[in-house]
């Protein structure tokens, strides 16, 4: 036995001495939060400590920590790195086959759940999410740029839809591609200063821009109505039927000839998402395997090797910026009309985050990832309402165990942009 | 074909180059040797424009490209395998070398691409394969057949054998001595590797703290005492 192999601690030291490092962290916080107690004394605040408390946790914390450890390695033994050097066609052929799935439950669910108003809402705000999933996933997955304020474009395209419908009169289908176009015009703008930022920087610098935009929605009373918001967001019709009891003209219900409900509005606005995410998806898919799409990828895996190659970075890097956001304005412009109402309080911090983690859950790149992670961030949540005080306990379990198990995310496994055909190899 | 005036660079306050006057003509094989940090690779990627010189000109076919940005650069007929390779290693073979076309604009592709697979038939068998799960040698052509795919004039290699075995190392010599003789390139090669670059080349250069200390045909600097005393005994 080499004096190396004498030398490397064994796995039991390994993980003891891991167990007491987190034991140490986790002490370190749990003491103010654990380990002090106010109480009130005779009408006056006084500080009492815990320590029993405080030691139980360190104990759960010692060896909840080593059997996590052991269960994880165990799994990682297990089920050894896969090292595939081709891309595989299985993968293919069980991506398409998941992805024709998803799409085919995605259209027919209004046909099993057509009266379950909280079912299509939910479906509703997850199309949302797939699509500004989707979105992001240009600028972070393909182009590699952090971007913490994305809420910003999705900001920018629904404040555009609810000031050009109010003020202006103008519907749903004239507004979205105005919306869109300006939400890109920010994204240039952001693009712009943050040309020659990569990493922590572009992430403060973006996260900056987000907060300015909603700060100034908040403040900026005359232009945006402040913190009251805009209410009274006209909402889409279908093609120019409203889905109303009644109305001057005719209305959704008494063209067809049905009896009035209102689900048929939250049905229509359900399918209406869907068309725009599965667009969006035409439109990402696409962009992949042309010069733009690949330029992006290339980016985010070398910058220096793409000045070398003649690839214009600046122009790389805005596209990608304005495409990402362009999308963002999309889906605003679905969010003010299916809402009614929009204030700032929609576009915070938490909301780019949850978009950024549904990118990062869903395995950097991949379109059918975005999908699955805005599935458990969406309805995780939901479900963990039946969990009422736990639930954001089971949110952040469920996203550890994500990352522990997956460090990659759900699918982190690239897709090619070129299929090659390997009956034509042979040929000249 | 190129020609640099007087050029100097800067990182900063650091000067990477000073006043370097250096020539490469039409058909010619021309290494650059220096040790670690004598300023090689800023030559080359200054050529790109970053960093930009700082003083002086740099002439590409007679035309001043010293201001242009890095993408019009490209586009006129000289292209750069990096140093380190600096493949994109998740994308596939074949998309790397589809990026190499970028100057071109998409044009010509299939008739490059055969010409890179002839060159080097293994990345014809491995095109669908992650760049980043090849060999050391097979990254090597890869990077060198991408910078072909722009159809160059004028190649520049930052260090082809870079942590490579003694067996690749010279194939990728003797390929790069085959796309000078038989495909009539202009090649500008940066090497530690003293000796095997200056056996190929038909002129050299030595640089030595950002400055062009030496210059000669290959066969004399191969011949030189300072040169055999610094490059080349303690390499071999
Ligand atoms: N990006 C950079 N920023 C600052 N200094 C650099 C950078 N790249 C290289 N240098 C410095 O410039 C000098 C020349 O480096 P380089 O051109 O890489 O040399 P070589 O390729 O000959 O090894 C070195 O002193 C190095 O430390
Ligand atoms: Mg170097």
């Amino acid at each position: 036995m080499t004096a190396a192999a004498l030398a490397a601690p064994s796995p039991l030291a390994l993980r003891l001495r891991d167990a007491l490092a987190v034991t140490l962290l986790g002490g370190l916080l749990a003491l103010p939060f654990i380990g002090l107690v106010t109480v009130e004394e005779g009408g006056a605040l006084a500080v009492r400590t815990r320590w029993s408390a405080w030691a139980m946790t360190l104990a759960a914390i010692f060896f909840g920590r080593l059997a996590l450890r052991a269960a994880l390695d165990a799994w990682h033994t297990r089920r050894p790195a896969r090292k595939r050097a081709a891309f595989s066609s299985t993968d293919a052929v069980l991506r398409r086959a998941a992805g024709t799935s998803l799409l085919a439950a995605a259209l027919l669910l209004p046909v099993f759940f057509g009266d379950n108003r909280y079912v299509i809402d939910t479906a509703t705000t997850l199309g949302i999410y797939v699509m500004l999933g989707w979105g992001l996933n240009v600028v972070v997955g393909l182009a590699g740029l952090l971007d913490l304020g994305y809420v910003a474009f999705y900001a920018v395209g629904a404040y555009t839809y609810a000031l050009l419908s109010t003020q202006f009169g103008w519907s749903f289908w004239e507004a979205l591609p105005a919306a869109g176009a300006l939400a890109a015009l920010f994204g240039i703008l952001l693009g712009y200063p943050v040309l020659r930022l990569r990493g922590d920087y572009l992430a403060i610098v973006t996260l900056g821009f987000g907060e300015i935009i909603r700060v100034v929605l908040l403040n900026w009373t005359s232009f945006s109505g402040g913190p009251n918001g805009i209410g009274g967001i006209p909402r889409p019709s279908f093609f120019g039927l409203p889905f109303a009891r009644s109305a001057e003209g005719q209305t959704f219900h008494e063209f067809f000839g049905l009896e009035f409900s209102p689900m048929h509005r939250l049905i229509f606005l359900y399918y209406l998402i869907v068309t725009l995410a599965l667009l969006t998806h035409a439109l990402v898919s696409r962009l992949r395997v042309l010069p733009t799409g690949r330029a992006w990828e290339a980016l985010r895996e070398d910058e220096i090797a793409c000045k070398s190659l003649g690839i214009n970075t600046t122009t790389v890097k805005l596209s990608a910026f304005a495409t990402g956001a362009m999308l963002a304005g999309f889906a605003g412009v679905f969010f003010a009309a299916r809402q009614g109402f929009i204030s700032p309080e929609s576009f915070t911090f938490a909301e780019s985050a949850t978009i950024l983690a549904i990118v990062v859950l869903g395995g950097m790149g991949s379109q059918l990832g975005v999908v699955l992670a805005a599935a458990v961030l969406v309805v995780l949540p939901e479900v963990g309402r039946q969990f009422a005080d736990y639930r954001m306990l089971v949110f952040g379990a469920a996203m550890v165990t994500i990352m522990a198990v997956r460090p990659m995310g759900l699918l982190a496994r690239r897709e090619p942009t070129v299929r090659l055909n390997p009956a034509r190899s042979s040929a000249p | 074909m190129l020609e640099l005036q007087h050029v100097s660079a800067h990182y900063g306050p650091i000067q990477a180059l000073a006043e370097v006057d250096l020539v490469v003509r039409a058909g010619e094989i021309v290494t650059l040797i220096g040790a670690n940090g004598a300023g090689k690779s800023t030559l080359m990627t200054t050529l790109f424009g970053t960093p930009r010189a700082s003083s002086g000109r740099i002439l590409l076919e007679g035309e001043d490209i010293t201001a242009l940005p890095p993408h019009r650069i490209a586009r006129r007929g000289m292209a750069l395998v990096p140093e380190g390779r600096r493949v994109f290693a998740k994308m596939s073979v074949y998309e790397n070398l589809l990026l190499g076309a970028t100057p071109l604009d998409g044009a010509h592709v299939e008739e490059n691409l055969r010409r890179v697979f002839s060159l080097f038939p293994v990345l014809e068998t491995r095109r669908a394969q992650r760049a980043g799960t090849l060999s050391g040698g097979e990254q090597q052509m890869l990077a060198i057949g991408r910078a072909l795919m722009s159809e160059p004039r004028l190649l520049l290699l930052d260090e082809p054998s870079l942590g490579l075995a003694p067996l690749v190392i010279r194939t990728i010599f003797r390929t790069i001595v085959a796309l000078n003789r038989e495909h009539g390139l202009t090649i500008l090669l940066v090497e530690q590797n003293a000796r095997q670059a200056l056996k190929i080349a038909h002129r050299g250069y030595v640089l030595q703290n950002g400055r062009i200390v030496l210059e000669g045909s290959g066969a004399a600097l191969l011949a030189d005492p300072q040169v055999r005393a610094a490059y080349l005994d303690a390499a071999s």
